[in-house]
């Protein structure tokens, strides 16, 4: 059995392999939601070289089944993601699902228990009108289900407390969708793309005030993958590959209101979560001053706030700055100090079960120099991040080009 | 040929209320609001829970909330969704005097006709007074916030 126990008792190194994503858009017709998942697992190995026996183990990147329709989803996937006769592993944090299924396939690789694993997902979102309804089902029924709670609307809550403390403007939020909607022009597989103005954005709808329609990311449909290996396989496989130089990730409470008071553990109008996985996340890969250090961020951003706040709290600048260095131009692609979201983020693209992954994919690109017109020159590392629920779930991955080696503490 | 299969499906529970849930929802039909307190932290909790989830003791006592609070966070929901109030509706988690967490729940007497000013009127650090319905049945929509300033007379 290929599947053995075959460690050293020493750490190993973890490399990104290959990945694949399809384009993300609102429908695709032309498969269903297995044969989507399919598309991206034969198309990592195709891009690895590989094929399925080269895969020991698979970890299926799943969020809230009710968005795609069908009940655990991943028992329907095993075939065609080649996972028969292999340990088979769902994750589930929500929107920090693909951000999990990464750190999950990590620990497997790095323990030693497996030499090579594949993460893969789909997600199909756009087959239901009622995903705003699918996520008010994640609220509890006494206390807070009665209330139109979404993350729509809990983002909405977060901002309103956030541009307060800070003075933030709505116009300071919409100057984060038209960098980003130009970033992902140079994306093939982004959702939403092109030239947009700040006024084009305040004149959006308000959804959930002060979200407006276009502060708000799509709902798409698509899949990725992503073969980690360790420094054997990465020998046979892959010359140029992104090491994962370090995880973090933590969870925070349930109840939004034990969030919003001076006794929280985190503040969640602050996305203060965010510092304690950074912050696991950059010790591990040894990075003390992350402005200096990192040269892109692939940022889970499904708002245009949460992008403001990850950068933060990450610590690329002084807590209610973001929006200050956006004006700089900071965070742009051309001529900015750190590339934030080359790929167009999340608000461009969101696949929610996946998002986290391809979050990781799109920095790794960067690293492995793989990012085809998203590609920036110069960069060895790269970070990439995911938040799940309402803002209960955060983690980050580090990567790099060359392989930092870490002693937990 | 065929592009979609239409499905529509309905489910039904009857989900337990348990202890904590079914004392918190039989004061509000008394026009109360309990929050269960840890002795050991001196935190009392809305919504209310069974254990302390600061130093995992149990929540022993229950505190009746004032009926005043502060705004903690605040939107206007525009966009609504079935089943619920038809928007727009203002929502917002307050903390009442004398609880340390904050609770959901609809703002009413507000005009939303503009949202610029009607937020003003909702900001975080608002003061706001519970209002009951009139025959309350249980159920957290039994109460609704409305900013103190707005209180006829």
């Amino acid at each position: 059995m290929s599947w053995c126990w075959k460690g050293t008792g020493v750490p190993e190194a973890v490399g990104v392999i290959a990945a694949f994503q399809t384009d993300y858009r609102s429908q695709h017709p032309d498969v269903t939601f297995v044969e989507q998942a399919q598309e991206a697992a034969a198309g990592a190995m195709a891009a690895a070289g590989m094929r399925p026996d080269d895969i020991e183990a698979v970890v299926f990147s799943l969020a809230p089944t009710f968005f795609m329709g069908v009940a655990d989803a991943d028992r329907w996937a095993i075939d065609h993601v080649f996972a028969a006769g292999k340990p088979f592993f769902r994750i589930h944090t929500g929107g920090a699902t693909g951000g999990s299924a990464v750190h999950a396939g990590y620990a497997l690789v790095r323990s030693g228990m497996y030499r090579t694993v594949m993460i893969v997902g789909a997600e199909r979102i756009g087959e239901t009108p009622d995903a705003q309804h699918v996520l008010n089902l994640i609220f509890d029924p006494f206390y807070e289900r009665d209330m139109p709670l979404s993350t729509n609307t809990s983002v909405a809550l977060m901002a309103t407390r956030y541009m307060q403390r800070h003075g933030v403007t709505q116009e300071d939020l919409a100057r984060v969708v038209v960098r980003q909607r130009r970033n992902a022009l140079r994306n093939p597989h982004a959702h939403l793309k092109g030239e947009i103005t700040v006024a084009d954005v305040m004149a959006s709808p308000m959804i959930a005030y002060p979200m407006k329609l276009y502060d708000i990311c799509p709902r798409s449909s698509g899949s990725a993958a992503m073969i980690l290996g360790n420094a054997d396989v990465i020998d046979g496989f892959q010359t140029r590959p992104a090491f994962i130089n370090g995880i973090g990730s933590v969870t925070d409470t349930y109840w939004i209101g034990d969030r919003l008071v001076p006794s929280a553990d985190a503040e969640i109008a602050e996305l203060g979560l965010a510092a304690v996985s950074a912050a696991e996340c950059f010790r591990r890969a040894g990075i003390t001053d992350p402005f200096a250090e990192v040269q892109v961020a692939e940022l889970y951003d499904p708002y245009s706030v949460v992008g403001y706040l990850q950068l933060e709290q990450l610590g690329f600048c002084a807590t209610g700055k973001a929006a200050r260095l956006e004006d700089d131009g900071v965070w742009d692609v051309d001529g900015g100090a750190v590339a934030v979201n080359p790929s167009g983020g999340t608000l461009c693209s969101n696949p929610i079960a996946i998002s986290g992954l391809a979050r990781c994919i799109d920095a790794a690109n960067q690293v492995m120099g793989t990012a085809g017109a998203m590609q920036l020159p110069g960069v060895h590392t790269a970070v990439a991040t995911a938040v799940g629920g309402i803002a209960q779930f955060h983690n980050m991955t580090v990567f790099g080009d060359d392989h930092v080696e870490f002693e937990e503490s | 040929m065929r592009h979609v299969m239409h499905q529509e499906l309905t489910l039904h529970y009857d989900y337990a209320l348990g202890e904590v849930a079914g004392t918190f929802l039989d004061g509000l039909r008394q026009k109360k609001i309990l929050a269960s307190h840890c002795s050991a932290s001196k935190l009392s909790y809305l919504p209310p829970r069974a254990f302390c989830e600061r130093t995992f003791e149990r929540c022993e006592g229950w505190v009746e909330a004032g009926a005043e609070g502060i705004i903690e966070a605040s939107t206007i929901v525009v966009r609504g969704f079935e089943g619920k109030r038809p928007p727009p509706v203002a929502i917002a988690f307050v903390r009442l005097d004398g609880v340390d967490s904050a609770i959901a729940n609809y703002v009413d007497g507000v005009d939303l006709a503009d949202l610029d000013e009607a937020m003003r009127r909702l900001a975080p650090g608002t003061r706001v007074r519970v209002e009951f319905v009139d025959r309350p049945e249980g159920r957290i929509t039994d109460f609704s916030f409305r900013p103190i300033d707005n209180q006829p007379g």
